[in-house]
């Protein structure tokens, strides 16, 4: 009787499983991509995802916006625990400790050997893969839209200083400020200080100053770290800027003023911002007619041996949990992204740069940056390569760095307001950062990262 | 005598209930309970696992600083900013009660602000009150720097207290002129022909008449300032400049879903239902007594 039972469930198995492969082998294979880029952007993305699907017939990628990159990981998050994750999600560069720690994900390298892709890992920039790799330099996620912070100068207004360069030491920074202030420009440099401005104020500086954010290099080597930016370089940095802040060359854009540090540099009221150059296409834009201006690497302080500066923007991570052919789509479907052509393509349209040597070299010499509107974005590559990654320079790996960056932004902005002497402010900042840290070391009590 | 409708058996009652207890249970019961479960444990946010830690995360809450200003700011801004929305929307009701020439105009207007979602109106309130490019940029050019909601915490709140009061002066608004309308317009005649004036009717017949309606509002204000006010903050100031605008509702937005930290999240909206439930009882306890039904 069992026999028998057992024979009809394997003829049924058997039916149902050629029922369900003569469709799959007609129609493609879909899966799943989610991602955090809105506006201009999701146009793109959507753009790449249909030259995808229109390259080959056997499979189909469904590209979905969320909105934002705390959207994209939130949502991520929630369809991962209801078992409906899609097999491709974009995570932001500070989600990396907690997805890799959350258990969920493929890792890239071998989902791409399973499939026989021969990714040559070593193609990426060291300063790109280093912030997506484990401690032994394993690729978890994919390199996919990635900047690096830039200081752009109005040309125009240091020609009336009588520059011609833009300042490579704050020392000299300083001078041009007070300068410009002289010269009748209200505004020498805008600076902002939410939580988002962490990024340029405090990791890339400490990273081209070699400078520590956090222990244990930076949180690579364990969840232990804690942070220690109170007592390196940073602490004289945000003296500095207070202090130009106060003397009125320095001002605060933000978008809650009515007016982001993009558009005071762009409109030409505000004479130099850091950002990334993730920004450089809008800013060919949107700038006033006829308005001279161009990009440098972020000055550092006199004496200073420059290290490499740090890779922005997000990776891309395969999901667990799906089926073997979704995951050669998967697989199809990061190829595709890593070809030198669709580098061209993306970083064209978009701003972010190249996270490939070969796909460097091809833009290089298809001409890409000689032309007027790309023309200097090729200052991001070098500053990403300013220097072979030290162990601090390799990136930041903290888990919750959302709500540090969160932190960062609070004790700036009391420290802005004369709540706080900047001592003290970077002091509450570490003393908050590490009790984020603490929970988070808790909640993932006896784990390791990669 | 008055005939009622009974069920021979009690099960048959049961049944008809069913629906609406699966309903509560699931949408208000079991994530409740859930929120509760979370609380008391350390969530992994992709669900990999948990720590039972006890009363852990509340002990941690309430030893931070933060918290304790986030509780006194949300306080501050419940009790402005209901003041504020209750006093304006009495007053407006008042008047258009009055039926003064075109009231029938104000009372289709006065109540549109309440159809606006918070995001929205926060978003219109950030253009005007935005101190470089807004409407209030005169006020800057007169006195340079004295309206700066980016660094002050005070004109932060000023502005967010703005946007939701104008949201809920409208919806005090439709209940108090609702009210007003009930009151017997003879009652108000006879006052009038006793040689009362506007004012004396007003405090002496219309007022009293209407305290539930007062008590209502106050209860419902009170309430909706503690959640209502998170798009308004999400749009306005996203909580800063250096937390001062920090509402227990925005902080547990941020700290759960942004930080990813569910079970101090968790936590913290429970101790927010706790003190919700507080004051309500607070109200019902103490201010219901002046409040006369009929």
């Amino acid at each position: 009787m069992s026999k028998l039972k057992n024979c009809i469930s394997a003829v049924a198995a058997g039916v149902m499983s050629v029922a369900l492969a003569l469709p799959a082998a007609a129609a493609p294979t879909k899966f799943d991509f989610w991602f955090g880029l809105s506006g201009d952007l999701e146009r793109v993305v959507q753009t790449l995802c249909k030259n995808f699907n229109e390259s080959q017939k056997d499979y189909e990628v469904s590209c979905v916006s969320q909105g934002n990159y705390d959207a994209a990981l939130q949502n991520t998050i929630a369809a991962f625990r209801a078992g409906k994750q899609p097999a491709i999600v974009q995570v932001y560069d500070v989600g990396t400790a907690t997805m890799m720690l959350s258990g969920a994900y493929y890792p890239v390298s071998k989902l791409m050997s399973e499939n026989g892709y021969k990714v040559k890992w070593d193609d990426y920039f060291p300063g790109i893969a280093r912030y997506y790799a484990t401690s032994k330099g394993e690729l978890l996620s994919f390199p996919f839209n990635s900047s690096t912070a830039l200081l752009y100068w109005n040309k125009d207004a240091f020609a009336k200083i009588g520059k011609t360069a833009a300042p490579k030491t704050w020392e000299e920074a300083a001078e041009d400020m007070k300068a410009l202030k002289g010269a009748g420009y209200d505004c020498p440099m805008a600076i902002n200080i939410s939580g988002n401005e962490s990024w340029q104020l405090m990791e890339q500086f400490s990273a081209i100053h070699d400078q520590p954010v956090a222990t244990k290099n930076n949180g690579y080597d364990g969840l232990d770290a804690r942070l220690t930016v109170n007592k390196t370089k940073f602490v004289k940095y945000v003296t500095d800027l207070k202090s130009w802040y106060d003397q009125g060359l320095i001002k605060i854009k933000s978008k809650d003023l009515g007016q982001d540090m993009v558009q005071a540099f762009a409109s030409g009221d505000c004479q130099m911002i850091m950002t990334s150059v993730g920004d450089h296409g809008s800013i060919t834009k949107t700038q006033k007619a006829g308005m001279a201006w161009d990009v440098a690497e972020l000055p550092v302080y006199a004496g200073t041996e420059r290290k490499n500066s740090l890779v922005g923007g997000a990776s891309l991570w395969v999901l667990s949990g799906k089926s073997a052919d979704e995951y050669k789509g998967a697989a199809a479907f990061l190829d595709f992204i890593g070809k030198p052509e669709t580098a061209l393509f993306w970083s064209t349209n978009t701003g972010y740069i190249p996270v490939k040597k070969s796909g460097f070299d091809f833009m290089k010499s298809s001409g890409f940056y000689d032309k007027a509107p790309y023309k200097g974005r090729e200052v991001a590559i070098a500053s990403l390569t300013a220097s072979e990654p030290t162990p601090i320079t390799r990136g930041v790996r903290l888990g919750s760095f959302t709500q540090i960056r969160a932190e960062f932004g609070n004790q700036m902005q009391a420290i802005f307001a004369n709540k706080v002497s900047v001592q003290e402010g970077i002091d509450n900042l570490v003393k908050n950062g590490d009790a984020v840290l603490d929970r988070f070391e808790a909640t993932y009590k006896g784990k390791q990262l990669p | 005598m008055e005939k009622r409708i009974t069920f021979s058996k009690w099960s048959v009652g049961i049944l008809f209930a069913v629906p609406q207890l699966l309903l509560i249970f699931t949408f208000f019961y079991w994530p409740a309970g859930q929120a509760v479960f979370w609380s008391l444990t350390l969530q992994q946010p992709w669900g990999g696992g948990n720590i039972w830690v006890g009363l852990d995360n509340f002990k941690s809450i309430i030893a931070n600083a933060d918290y304790w200003n986030s509780i006194t700011i949300s306080i501050t801004f419940a009790a402005i900013s209901t003041g504020i929305s209750m006093v304006g929307g009495l007053i407006l009701a008042a008047l258009t009660d009055r039926q003064l020439r075109g009231s029938k105009i104000y009372r289709v207007v006065l109540i549109w602000p309440y159809g606006i979602a918070a995001p929205a109106a926060a978003m219109a309130f950030r253009f005007i009150l935005a101190p470089e490019a807004g409407l209030i940029a005169v006020v800057n050019q007169w006195w340079p720097g004295i309206w700066d909601p980016g660094l002050d915490g005070n004109a932060a709140m000023a502005c967010i207290i703005a946007a939701f009061s104008w949201k809920y002066i409208a919806y005090s608004f439709i209940f108090f002129l609702a009210a007003f309308q009930a009151i017997p317009r003879s009652l108000i005649e006879a006052a009038a022909m006793d040689g009362s004036s506007v004012l004396r009717r007003f405090w002496d017949v219309q007022f009293p008449l209407i305290t539930p309606t007062i008590f209502f509002l106050l209860v419902i204000n009170i309430t909706e300032s503690f959640q209502d006010s998170f798009g308004i903050v999400d749009i306005m100031t996203s909580g800063g400049p250096h937390n001062s605008t920090n509402l227990m509702v925005y902080k547990i937005y941020s700290d759960g879903f942004k930080g990813l930290d569910f079970s101090g999240a968790a936590a913290q909206s429970i101790i927010l239902m706790l003190l919700i439930v507080v004051l309500t009882i607070f109200q019902f306890r103490f201010i219901e007594k002046r409040v006369h039904y009929r």
